[in-house]
């Protein structure tokens, strides 16, 4: 019987070090979004309104077709109502991550949700 | 020459033998694996590849390719995977884990052992499931957001596995023979 350590050469501990380091690199992937701070709804490419995920609130956005209803929760946003024929940014439910988006591509109206950490200023908000 | 449908024969050579009893013992892994119930899908311990290491390091990579592709093929059959998802992604992980090995397998065997390698081939493996996912089943980024947890089980279960390859190839004896211990 050999020992377990005996088994591991001295490169194995560097490859198993390597691979360790890319797991911890990797970790923060898993938490990229963040926590959503607020849902932004944009119409034809225009912000349209921005609304605080921290207060429940209803809104309609007029678009091509007609009205979208947009509905914020505490944490959490979706498109409650759209007059689109396949209904897909309706079937997508909650958005809870950040990044997320839901499209409703034949109304122009978008809702995306941004986290503390997004790419363009969101600290003047 | 007149074909005789009573006298087809193959010829069944030793190595022949050899990989299809390796292979008998990675499909058995792999049915005893599939009934230990998995947080996630895809991760695994992965233990047919044990045996995939011995046969690389032993036979060479040749056989090694020969035993993983016929594990992967005869082992979805026997638990009733084959051509859905998961053989898809079982496939392409060894596929990637294989051509790792090409390479791994060249390292010098003096300060690189078995653990180096399954290490590799675990990496490699999860990287080509995680690359068909995304490719081909879940086409969205939401599914890079697992591959933390993929990768820390592929380190785990590679050193795993690595240790329990060299331990049999250190030992001698892979084959269960009566009497051992």
């Amino acid at each position: 019987m050999t020992s377990w350590r005996a088994l591991l050469r001295p490169g194995d501990w560097l490859v198993a070090a390597l691979a360790a380091a890319a797991v911890a690199v990797s970790f923060p992937l898993l938490w990229r979004g963040g926590p959503a701070e607020k849902a932004v709804v944009k119409r034809d490419g225009t912000v349209v309104a921005e609304l605080p995920l921290n207060i429940t609130k209803r809104i309609e956005v007029q678009g091509a077709l007609g009205t979208s209803v947009i509905e914020v929760r505490p944490g959490r946003a979706r498109v409650a109502a759209d007059p689109g024929p396949r209904q897909y940014c309706v079937k997508q439910g909650w958005l809870t991550q950040a990044n997320a988006v839901a499209i409703c591509a034949p109304n122009h109206v978008t809702l995306a949700l941004v986290g503390a950490k997004a790419s363009y200023d969101s600290l003047n908000y | 020459m007149t074909a005789s449908t009573t006298e087809l024969s193959l010829r069944v050579s030793a190595d022949d033998r050899r990989i299809a009893r390796y292979a008998a013992a990675a499909i058995a892994l792999t049915v005893a694996e599939a009934a230990i119930p998995s947080p996630l899908p895809g991760v695994k311990p992965g233990l047919a590849n044990i045996v995939i290491l011995i046969v690389l390091l032993r036979h060479g990579w040749r056989e090694a390719v020969w035993v993983s592709l016929l594990r992967v093929v005869a082992g979805s059959l026997a638990i009733g995977q084959f051509l859905a998802p998961g053989f898809f992604l079982s496939l392409a992980g060894t596929v990637c884990s294989l051509a790792v090995l090409a390479a791994a397998s060249r390292l010098p065997r003096a300060w690189f052992g078995p653990v180096s390698q399954s290490i590799c081939a675990a990496f490699a493996h999860i990287g080509g499931q995680v690359l068909l996912a995304r490719l081909w089943l879940v086409p969205h980024d939401g599914v890079f957001y697992l591959v933390p947890v993929f990768a820390a089980s592929a380190l785990l279960f590679g050193v795993v596995n690595g240790l329990a390859a060299a331990r049999f190839l250190a030992d001698g004896t892979p084959s269960v023979s009566p009497g051992s211990k």
